[in-house]
C-alpha cells in the first residue's frame, strides 16, 4: 500500500516531466535534452525564494512557499521560451541532430550557470516534508506523496482538457500532426511552439516542487529524472500525452517497488531501462504510440 | 563527405594517415629532444582514443544513419573486461607489456562486439529517437551492472596497471591508425556502399537485395569492437576505471564530436574529436577550482554557437552572402535576359530562370538577386520575402534528412 | 519449368477491413512485356508490393518460375529474381550514378567478397571493385547514362532518374522486372526513348517485364497483354487492344 502510493507519486512526477518531453517532441520533433535542467533551475528558484521569504519574515510559511513557487513557475516558463527562441528556433529546418546537440549545449550551460550561482554543494529544502505523515490504520503515508499524487492527477486532467477543448490545444494537435498544413490553415506555428515550451517548462516546475522532498538540490539534479522521464515518454509512445502519463506511472512504480526489495535495489536503474528496451522490442512505437505506415 | 570520384578519395586516404604519422613523429622528436611534459603525455592518448571513439561512432551515426547514444557503454564493457584480463596476465606472468595490452585490447574489443551484436538486434526493429533511447538505456544498464559487480571493484572502480607512460601515446596513435585503416576501407568497399544505401533509402536497399539485417548488425559490431579497444586504451591511460565515466553524457560527447565533424566524414570526426578533447583538457586545466563551472559554460557556448552557425538555415544564407568567393564575382546573367529586363521586354520573360533550387529559395540571398528585376506590368507580385517560420520544414523521421 | 514466369493464384490482401486487392490471377509468359493498368487506387502498386515482399498477401500465393515465393522477405525475393522500380523514385540520392548501379550488383555471385577482405584491402577486393565498376558502366551505357556516372543521383533530371532506377534494378540480374509507372513525368520524347529501351533490355537481358502505367500510348506501344484492375479486382485481362476496347474498362476510366 505504502509502496503503491509512493510509486504512484513518483510516477506522477515522472509523468509530469515526461509530458514536457512528449509535447515538445510532438510539436517540434526534437528531443529537448535541456528539459531536465529546467527542473533543476526550478528547484533552485524555489529554494532561493523560499529561504528569502522565510528569512525576511512577516509572511507565514505557506505564503512564502506559494510566492516562491509562483516565481519559479514564471522564471522557468520564461526560461523555456527563451531557450527555444535562442537555441532551437534558428535550427528549425536543419537536421534534427543539430537541434539535439544545441539542446545538450543548453543543458551544459544551465548546469554550469547553476554551479556558478549556487555552488556545487547540495542543498536541501524540506518544503513538503514539514507536513509530516498520515496515519491511516496501520499504514504510515507521507503527506507529500499524497499531495504529489493529487496535484499530478489534477494537472494531467487539466492538460488533457486543455489540449482537447481549447483553440490553442487543438492548434497544438494540428501542428504536431502536420506543421505545413497547420500553417496553411492559418495557425501561427511560432506561437504554438512557444506555448508548448512554456507549458512544458511550467510542468517542469511543478515536477521540481514535487520532487524536492525526495532529493537534494544540486546542479545535476535534473539529469537522472530527466532521462528517466524521457524513457517514460518513449515507453508510452513519444508524442502521445496519455502515453507519457502511463509510461511515467509505470516507471515510477517499478522504481519504488525495486527499491523496496533487498538485493534488487542497486539494480533499479538497470531494471527500469531493461523494461524500456523490452517494451520497445515488443512494441517499437511505445505503448500508446501511433503507428505510421510507410508508403512504398 | 560524399562518395565522389575514386581518385580523389584515395589521396585523402593517404593524406590523413600521413598527417597522423607525421604528428606522432613530431611528438617523438619533441619527446627525445625537449621532452614532453607529464600532462602532454596523458593528453595525447586521450586525443587518440577520442578519435577512435568518434570514428567508430561515425560508422553507426554517419554511415548507417542510426542514432546511437550508447557508445560509452561499449567502451565501458571493453575497458572493464580488457583491463581485467590485463591485470590477470600481469599478476600471473612475465609477458611483455606491449603484448599484454594488445591481448587486452583484442579481448575488450571482442566482448564489446558481442554487446554490439546484442544492441544491434533492437536496431533492426527500432528507428530514430526510439533507437537512441534504447541505446542510451543499454549504456546505463551496463554501467549499473558494473557498479554492482564485486570482481570489478564495484562502485569504487577497478584499478588498472598503467602502460608505460613514455610510449603509451605512440601505441594509442598506432591503434588509431589501424582503426582508421579498417573503417575507411570498410566504408570505401562494396560493403560500405551497401551500408550507405541502407541509410539513403532502406526500402530501395531491400528491394535491391541488400541484406539489411546483416549490415546493421555488422556496423554495430564493428563500431562496438573499436569502442571496446578504445576502452582498454583508456584503462591503460588512467589509474582507476570508474563506471561514472561512462554515463550517457560521455556517449553524447562522442556524438557531439561526430556531428560537429560532419556526419559521414571520417576525417571530420577525427578533427572534431581532437579539437574537442584538447579544448576540454585545456579548459579543465585553465579553469580549475572556483572557476570550474565556467569550463562547462564556455564549452556549452562554443558548442551552441558552432552548431547554430554551421546548421541554421538563416546562417547558411548569411555565409553565402559573405562568402569571399562570391563577393568578388558578379552573378552571371544570360545576356539576353539581362537585355530583356533592360528593355522591359515582356516577351522574353520566359527565359528568366524559374527553376530555383530549394536552398536558394530559402536563402535571403535570392531576394537581393531578384529584387532589382523590374516587375512586368500587370503581373501579380509574388512576395519573395519568406518569413522565418515558413522555413519550418517538418522533419518526420529524421532519416530522410541525413 | 512452367510456361509462365510469374503466376499468381487468387492473390489478395486486406488492410483492416479494406480489401485492397482480391483474387488477382495473373499469368505472365517468359519474355513478355505485360502491362497492368487501372484507375488510381485500383491496387496496382499493392500487387507490386506483394510480389516483392513488402506486404505479405493475406490470401492466395504467387510463383516465380514455378517456385512459390509467398512469405519470403524482400531480399530473398530479389535474390530469386524479381527486381522493381518505385512509383516515387527511390534512388540512393547521395551516391553517384555508378555507385547506385553497383549497389544493384552487390549480390551477384561473381562479386562475392567478404567484409574482412575489404577491410584489410586484400587483392581480391580490388579485383571485384574493378569488375563491378566495369559491369556497372556496361549497364549504364544501355541507358545512355555512362556520361553522367560520376554525378550524384539527386542531381540528375527526372527522366534520367527514372532510367537510373531501371538500370539499378537491372543490375540485380532479375528474371522478372517490375516497373512502377516508368514513364510518369517524362516528356513524349523521353517516353518514346523509354519504349525503345524497355524492348532492348527485354531482348538483351532475357527478361520478362511487368509494368504499371497510365500513359495508354505507352502501354499499347509496348505491352502484349494487359491486366486491368479496378477497386482491387481484375476487370479485364488479355490482349492489349481487346482490353482497352472493353466497354467495362472504358467505363471504369471515363466513368458512367
Amino acid at each position: 500500500m505504502v509502496v503503491a502510493i509512493d510509486g504512484l507519486s513518483l510516477g506522477a512526477i515522472y509523468a509530469l516531466i515526461a509530458l514536457g518531453y512528449t509535447m515538445v517532441y510532438g510539436i517540434a520533433k526534437m528531443l529537448n535534452f535541456a528539459h531536465g535542467d529546467v527542473i533543476m533551475v526550478g528547484a533552485y528558484m524555489i529554494y532561493t525564494m523560499c529561504t528569502l521569504t522565510w528569512t525576511t519574515g512577516g509572511l507565514p510559511i505557506w505564503a512564502g512557499a506559494l510566492i516562491a513557487f509562483v516565481v519559479a513557475v514564471v522564471v522557468c516558463t520564461v526560461l523555456g521560451m527563451t531557450i527555444e527562441k535562442v537555441a532551437y528556433k534558428p535550427l528549425r529546418g536543419a537536421s534534427p541532430l543539430a537541434a539535439l546537440i544545441t539542446a545538450i549545449g543548453v543543458s551544459y550551460l544551465l548546469q554550469g550557470l547553476a554551479q556558478l550561482i549556487w555552488g556545487a554543494d547540495q542543498k536541501t529544502l524540506a518544503i513538503l516534508d514539514k507536513l509530516g505523515n498520515l496515519h491511516a490504520g496501520s499504514y504510515t503515508i507521507k503527506w507529500s506523496s499524497i499531495i504529489t499524487l493529487v496535484v499530478g492527477a489534477i494537472i494531467m486532467v487539466c492538460l488533457t482538457l486543455f489540449v482537447k477543448k481549447t483553440r490553442t490545444g487543438r492548434a497544438m494537435l494540428a501542428v504536431s500532426e502536420d506543421k505545413g498544413a497547420a500553417q496553411m490553415m492559418g495557425i501561427n506555428v511560432n506561437k504554438i511552439v512557444s506555448v508548448t515550451f512554456a507549458i512544458g517548462s511550467g510542468l517542469a516546475t511543478f515536477a521540481a516542487l514535487l520532487y524536492l522532498p525526495t532529493t537534494a538540490i544540486s546542479p545535476t539534479l535534473g539529469s537522472m529524472p530527466g532521462i528517466k522521464a524521457f524513457a517514460a515518454a518513449v515507453i508510452g509512445g513519444i508524442g502521445s500525452i496519455p502515453g507519457a502519463m502511463v509510461g511515467g506511472v509505470l516507471l515510477g512504480v517499478i522504481e519504488v517497488v525495486c527499491n523496496s526489495i533487498e538485493g534488487v535495489a542497486s539494480y533499479t536503474t538497470a531494471i527500469e531501462f531493461a523494461v524500456l528496451i523490452i517494451i520497445l522490442l515488443v512494441r517499437p512505437i511505445g505503448l500508446l504510440g501511433k503507428k505510421r505506415r510507410v508508403k512504398v | 563527405m560524399i562518395m565522389g570520384e575514386k581518385k580523389k578519395f584515395k589521396i585523402s586516404n593517404y593524406l590523413n594517415y600521413a598527417i597522423i604519422i607525421a604528428f606522432v613523429i613530431v611528438m617523438i622528436i619533441i619527446n627525445s629532444t625537449v621532452g614532453l611534459g607529464y600532462s602532454d603525455k596523458s593528453t595525447l592518448p586521450r586525443i587518440a582514443f577520442s578519435c577512435i571513439l568518434a570514428v567508430s561512432l561515425n560508422l553507426v551515426v554517419g554511415f548507417l544513419g542510426e542514432l546511437s547514444l550508447g557508445h560509452a557503454g561499449f567502451m565501458c564493457v571493453g575497458a572493464y573486461l580488457g583491463c581485467y584480463i590485463a591485470n590477470t596476465i600481469r599478476a600471473g606472468g612475465s609477458m611483455p607489456e606491449l603484448l599484454t595490452v594488445i591481448i587486452a585490447m583484442i579481448v575488450g574489443g571482442f566482448v564489446a562486439a558481442i554487446f554490439g551484436f546484442i544492441i544491434g538486434l533492437p536496431a533492426l526493429r527500432l528507428k530514430g529517437d526510439y533507437l537512441a533511447i534504447a541505446t542510451l538505456a543499454f549504456g546505463e544498464i551496463v554501467r549499473c551492472i558494473f557498479k554492482n559487480l564485486k570482481i570489478f571493484g564495484g562502485a569504487m572502480g577497478m584499478s588498472t596497471k598503467l602502460y608505460n607512460g613514455n610510449t603509451l601515446y605512440i601505441l594509442a596513435f598506432v591503434v588509431l591508425l589501424v582503426v582508421l585503416f579498417c573503417c575507411q576501407n570498410l566504408i570505401n568497399s562494396k560493403h560500405g556502399r551497401a551500408v550507405i544505401a541502407i541509410r539513403d533509402n532502406e526500402i530501395a536497399a531491400k528491394a535491391m537485395g541488400i541484406n539489411v539485417t546483416f549490415y546493421k548488425l555488422l556496423i554495430f559490431i564493428v563500431a562496438a569492437f573499436f569502442a571496446g579497444m578504445a576502452g582498454v586504451l583508456y584503462g591503460s591511460t588512467i589509474g582507476t576505471i570508474r563506471q561514472e565515466t561512462f554515463s550517457y553524457n560521455y556517449s553524447i560527447e562522442i556524438l557531439v564530436m561526430v556531428v560537429l565533424g560532419g556526419m559521414g566524414s571520417i576525417n571530420g570526426s577525427m578533427i572534431a574529436a581532437a579539437v574537442i578533447t584538447y579544448l576540454n583538457i585545456v579548459l579543465q586545466q585553465q579553469l580549475s577550482g572556483a572557476l570550474a563551472p565556467v569550463k562547462n559554460i564556455v564549452y556549452a557556448l562554443i558548442l551552441i554557437v558552432i552548431v547554430i552557425f554551421s546548421n541554421a538555415p538563416a546562417m547558411k544564407s548569411f555565409r553565402e552572402k559573405f562568402n569571399p568567393k562570391k563577393l568578388f564575382r558578379r552573378k552571371p546573367k544570360t545576356p539576353e535576359v539581362a537585355e530583356a529586363i533592360e528593355r522591359k521586354d515582356e516577351a522574353k520573360w520566359d527565359r528568366i530562370p524559374t527553376k530555383i533550387d530549394m536552398d536558394e529559395v530559402l536563402s535571403a540571398d535570392t531576394r537581393s538577386n531578384y529584387a532589382d528585376a523590374p516587375v512586368p506590368p500587370g503581373a501579380d507580385v509574388i512576395p519573395m520575402e519568406r518569413s522565418k517560420d515558413e522555413m519550418y520544414r517538418p522533419i518526420e523521421s529524421g532519416k530522410e534528412e541525413k | 519449368m512452367s510456361e509462365y514466369i510469374l503466376e499468381t493464384k487468387d492473390l489478395g490482401i486486406s488492410f483492416g477491413g479494406l480489401k485492397a486487392v482480391q483474387n488477382a490471377n495473373i499469368k505472365i509468359k517468359k519474355g513478355q512485356i505485360y502491362g497492368m493498368v487501372g484507375p488510381n487506387g485500383a491496387g496496382k502498386t499493392t500487387v507490386f508490393n506483394m510480389l516483392t515482399g513488402v506486404y505479405i498477401p493475406t490470401t492466395g500465393t504467387f510463383y516465380l518460375d514455378g517456385e512459390e515465393l509467398k512469405g519470403k522477405t524482400q531480399e530473398q525475393i530479389n535474390h530469386k529474381g524479381i527486381a522493381r522500380t518505385f512509383q516515387n523514385i527511390r534512388l540512393f540520392s547521395n551516391m553517384s550514378v555508378i555507385r547506385n548501379v553497383m549497389v544493384g550488383l552487390h549480390n551477384q555471385p561473381q562479386y562475392k567478397c567478404n567484409f574482412l577482405t575489404s577491410m584489410f584491402r586484400l587483392p581480391k577486393h580490388f579485383k571485384t571493385e574493378k569488375a563491378m565498376q566495369e559491369h556497372a558502366r556496361e549497364i549504364l551505357k544501355v541507358f545512355g547514362l555512362d556520361e553522367e556516372r560520376n554525378n550524384l543521383a539527386c542531381n540528375l533530371p527526372y527522366g534520367k532518374q527514372r532510367k537510373l532506377e531501371i538500370a539499378r534494378a537491372l543490375a540485380t540480374n532479375p528474371k522478372l522486372l517490375l516497373l512502377d509507372e516508368p514513364a510518369a513525368g517524362m516528356n513524349p520524347q523521353e517516353t518514346a526513348d523509354l519504349v525503345r529501351i524497355v524492348k532492348k533490355i527485354r531482348d538483351e537481358f532475357d527478361l520478362t517485364v511487368l509494368l504499371i502505367e497510365h500513359d495508354m500510348k505507352f502501354v499499347s506501344g509496348l505491352c502484349e497483354e494487359l491486366t486491368v484492375l479496378n477497386f482491387g479486382t481484375v476487370l479485364a485481362q488479355g490482349k492489349t487492344e481487346d482490353c482497352l476496347n472493353d466497354p467495362e474498362v472504358i467505363k471504369a476510366y471515363i466513368g458512367g
